[in-house]
């Protein structure tokens, strides 16, 4: 192969937080007119390395050199003047304003900020690489893929050529996946180089060119695409062989456990979330929920759980024995003082289901602290419960007595799971169980939930994404913007068919059930 | 080579841990250095040796027998404020009505003084000073709260404006019982029989304030750590979602935390007018309901380290007294040292939380 210069290389590049290192003397190449697909396990260490390119932290150690050059990147707009631009998977952007406003914001031109231009601008960069974005648009009307793609022109307007993209196909519908790498693969013909983090393996088989896989903020080593499979690659970011497939055994004896009617819920601001929602999860099934993110996923689960005011319908409990227990408008505290064993795992593991400032016995104790007439916490119990889960889930942390936040996703994911499943439930509401997670801990997190399903537990499990919705669930409720628009069997069904009615209501489907 | 310039001198990482004796050795630094700049700053300002007025501090502090018990009284109401506002603002709730809650108190004990004075027992009459003072920093503490857990309220506004209603009522009381007619003033209360007055303990008539006070502390200290009131505060405080999502009621741990808040500033009341002052005054508190904020967030709202913070504060203030006194310079001046000190003292937290990464490139001589 002829010798190139690269785009950029990293070299020898350390950085530590505290006594932790994120990364140790990893190195990364990427040649312009490539798309590298950037591997690791949560906490390997590949955001962090990409945030220093970007400018965002500078490296204990180490160099860059973007073009042959050594380059000194200290702040994000140092990184600019490099050609680097980093989408983050959190969206950077003011909602109140227009893309072409959020494009302009901090740009440093000289003379007066003429918005027409700037929207001119971006229309050419639509048109020359395919987006479709209205520069007039104001962000809060827009879908989570427009707004990427605003993140996306922010970059280019300012005239990045390398292009870093952090887990980019997260929240995008297959079809949104399929657009962005269309823009993708017309950049790399105009001899971008760019980066994209990823844990779906069938993307980076999809996409990228080369590979390039770190473990524990190493550099484990770089393969061509075309040479590797999905296998290989997961066995080196994990260290070791893993099997890639997700058991589905049939149910046992599945019968009814909760019963959804009608169920209609607006928001605070009054917005239709739900519309008359009906539905039934069974015990020992597995109920997935398909749906663009912000569909009624979040309200679904939450209405519930007791979390979610109602406004009509009704969600009833079945007990084993047939009586029935009316669950709607029910706080959490009386649904558990009901004896409803009913375990949430929420989107929101920071925010909601833990306490990121207290350790994993403390985070134990949110669901058991009321136990007892004493007026003061047993702490035996949950610093048991937390040494349990630490070792049955092979949570990975220093001590038990580490605040949760401070514990990678994945990590924080099994402390919250294990949390919900101890406490033997016999509903088990799941939301995007394993967003953010890398291949081995998903794979456990499936096996988890697999468990509780042979255990009899009525499972719900929202997910995102679809290849895994279609392997797991025994059901499949697809919702679209707040309505059902059709009820599955999980076994056989089409992901093209799926995708479809996440964006229309299929009036026959409706009928069907 | 032409980018060295770019590179930065340092860069700014966080600690994820330090040692004890590293942290230590970091707020000694701190106190030292502020000595040197309060040393430079006195000469400079008003031509006096800097060790001579140092020395003051320290003779104003614990110059004599009285001067240290007037300093460990100081510290006992400091302290009790503190540990007060502690259970609201682990809750997140910035309460910032200490000085209203604890005049209210006072002023509920002085009422039960004068009024009850000559009625009853003088045991009898502590504990009803005790009770009114404790049931009227509740009431002050539960109004705001009441508000934010059923209207979202700002509780920070509302809290500070409870404040001047406290001042105005206890300043319509004063004129009410004003001894004699037309002085604007109540005096001592209850001079000639000491009713409602704290007995002395060992001959000393601070000692019960300061003893009730240590045991404050260590309840409140159990209570936060250890209860589950203590621990929902907790919960709520970091995440009222999660309080929500696992059942917790939200508005009730509002309400009866800052009633328990409340609680604890009437009880500083009741022993500035029945353990020290024995008369009321609009500015009887003082301004300790802000400071004592200032003391629990220093110490980072752990009961026993408030020991040291308003041992601290109260050292400064006492011995910055002095300092304006002996020299004949106006109380400006003492303020100026204490603001100093205190600056460095805070400013030290930064080094404690954050390590300063020095950018070294190895040379490569030999290229």
């Amino acid at each position: 192969m002829e010798y190139r210069v690269p785009a950029v290389r990293m070299q020898n590049i350390s950085k530590t937080f505290g006594s932790i290192v994120a990364n140790d003397h990893a190195e990364l190449t990427v040649y312009r007119g490539e798309i590298l697909a950037l591997l690791g396990e949560n906490g390997s260490g590949k955001t962090t390395l990409m945030n220093m390119l970007a400018g965002i932290y500078y490296p204990d150690e180490g160099q860059i050199f973007i073009d042959g050059e050594e380059a000194v990147i200290a702040s994000p707009h140092d990184a600019y003047k490099y050609g680097i631009g980093m989408i983050h998977q959190h969206f950077k952007l003011v909602d109140v304003l227009s893309a072409a406003e959020n494009v302009a914001l901090g740009l440093k031109e000289k003379g007066r900020l003429n918005l027409k231009k700037v929207a001119e601008r971006i229309t050419e960069l639509c048109d020359q690489y395919g987006f479709e974005l209205d520069p007039w648009e104001k962000i809060y009307n827009m879908s989570v893929s427009e707004k990427q793609t605003v993140e996306i022109i922010k970059v280019l307007y300012r005239g990045a050529d390398i292009l870093i993209l952090d887990e980019p196909t997260a929240v995008l519908t297959p079809q949104e996946t399929e657009k962005l790498f269309t823009v993708l693969r017309n950049m790399r013909s105009d001899d971008k180089a760019i980066i994209i983090i990823t844990h779906k393996m069938n993307e980076v088989e999809e996409l990228s060119d080369r590979v390039a896989v770190l473990r524990k903020g190493a550099y484990v080593g770089d393969m061509l695409t075309k040479d590797t499979n999905a296998e290989e690659m997961s066995g080196m970011l994990v260290g070791h062989p893993v099997e890639l497939s997700i058991e589905r055994p049939d149910p046992v004896d599945p019968k009814p456990r909760i019963v959804v009617e009608g169920l209609t819920v607006r928001n605070e601001e009054g917005l239709l979330k739900l519309d008359d929602v009906s539905f039934t999860a069974n015990t020992g099934e597995i109920l997935g929920i398909a749906g663009i993110s912000g569909s009624g996923q979040k309200e679904l689960l939450e209405a519930i759980a007791g979390l979610q005011p109602v406004e009509k319908g009704s969600i009833r409990y079945i007990r084993d024995d047939g009586t029935e227990d009316e669950l709607t408008l029910k706080d959490p505290l009386t649904i558990q003082k009901m004896g409803v064993s009913l375990s949430f795992v929420p989107e929101d593991r920071l925010g909601m289901g833990l306490v990121g400032s207290m350790d994993i016995t403390e985070n134990m104790m949110l669901r058991s602290y009321r136990r007892g007439n004493s007026l003061f916490l047993d702490q035996k119990n949950p610093h048991k419960l937390a040494a349990e889960v630490v070792k049955d889930l092979s949570v990975n942390t220093p001590n038990l007595e580490t605040p949760v936040r401070r514990l990678s996703g994945g990590n924080v994911q099994k402390v919250l799971v294990g949390r919900e499943i101890a406490s033997a439930p016999t509903v088990l509401l799941t939301a995007y169980a394993v967003r953010g997670l890398d291949i081995n801990s998903s794979y456990m997190i499936y096996e988890l939930i697999n468990r509780q399903k042979a255990a009899g537990v009525a499972v719900v499990y929202v997910g995102e994404d679809l290849d895994v919705l279609l392997e797991l669930s025994d059901r499949i409720l697809v919702l679209c913007d707040g309505r059902v628009s059709g009820i599955l069997p999980g076994r056989g069904a089409d992901k093209k068919e799926v995708g479809l009615m996440m964006t229309r209501i299929r009036k026959e489907a409706a009928d069907e059930e | 080579m032409k980018n060295k310039q770019h590179m930065p001198l340092f860069h700014v990482a966080k600690r994820a841990s330090i040692k004890w004796y590293y942290a230590f050795l970091i707020r000694a630094a701190a106190i030292l250095l502020a000595l040197v700049a309060a040393g430079i700053i006195t000469t400079v300002l008003t031509g006096l040796n800097p060790f001579k007025v140092f020395g003051a501090l320290f003779t104003g502090a614990f110059g004599s027998k009285r001067k240290l018990w007037v300093l460990l009284r100081d510290i006992a109401v400091m302290l009790c404020i503190a540990i007060a506002l502690t259970p609201a603002y682990k809750m997140r709730f910035w309460n910032i009505g200490g000085e209203g809650q604890v005049l209210i108190g006072a002023l509920a004990a002085a009422l039960t003084m004068i009024l009850l004075g000559n009625v009853v027992p003088h045991a009898v009459l502590i504990l009803i000073m005790t009770a009114a003072s404790v049931l009227a920093g509740a009431v002050w503490g539960v109004i705001p709260a009441l508000f934010k857990a059923k209207w979202n309220t700002n509780e920070t506004l509302f809290t500070l404006m409870m404040n001047y209603v406290a001042t105005q009522i206890t300043a319509f009381f004063i004129i009410i019982f004003e001894v004699p007619k037309g002085a604007g003033q109540i005096g001592i209360i209850n001079q000639s029989t000491n009713a409602g007055w704290f007995p002395a303990l060992f001959g000393n008539q601070y000692l019960l304030t300061i003893l009730i006070v240590l045991i404050l502390t260590v309840m409140i200290f159990f209570y936060l750590k250890y209860s589950k009131h203590g621990y929902e505060i907790s919960v709520v405080g970091e995440s009222e979602r999660t309080a929500r999502y696992i059942g917790i009621k939200v508005e009730r741990v509002i309400i009866r935390t800052m009633a328990l808040s409340g609680a604890i500033c009437g009880i500083a009341g009741l022993l500035l007018v029945g353990g020290i002052n024995h008369t009321i005054t609009t500015s009887l508190v003082g301004g300790r309901g802000f400071t004592a904020v200032m003391v629990a967030w220093l110490a980072k709202f752990n009961p026993f380290t408030m020991i040291a913070t308003s041992f601290l504060i109260v050292f400064m203030q006492n011995g910055a007294g002095e300092i304006s006194t002996a020299f004949g310079l106006n109380k400006a001046f003492s303020d100026i040292i204490t603001g100093i000190i205190l600056f460095f003292i805070i400013a030290c937290e930064f080094f404690i939380n954050y390590r300063i990464v020095w950018n070294r490139r190895e040379r490569k001589e030999e290229m």
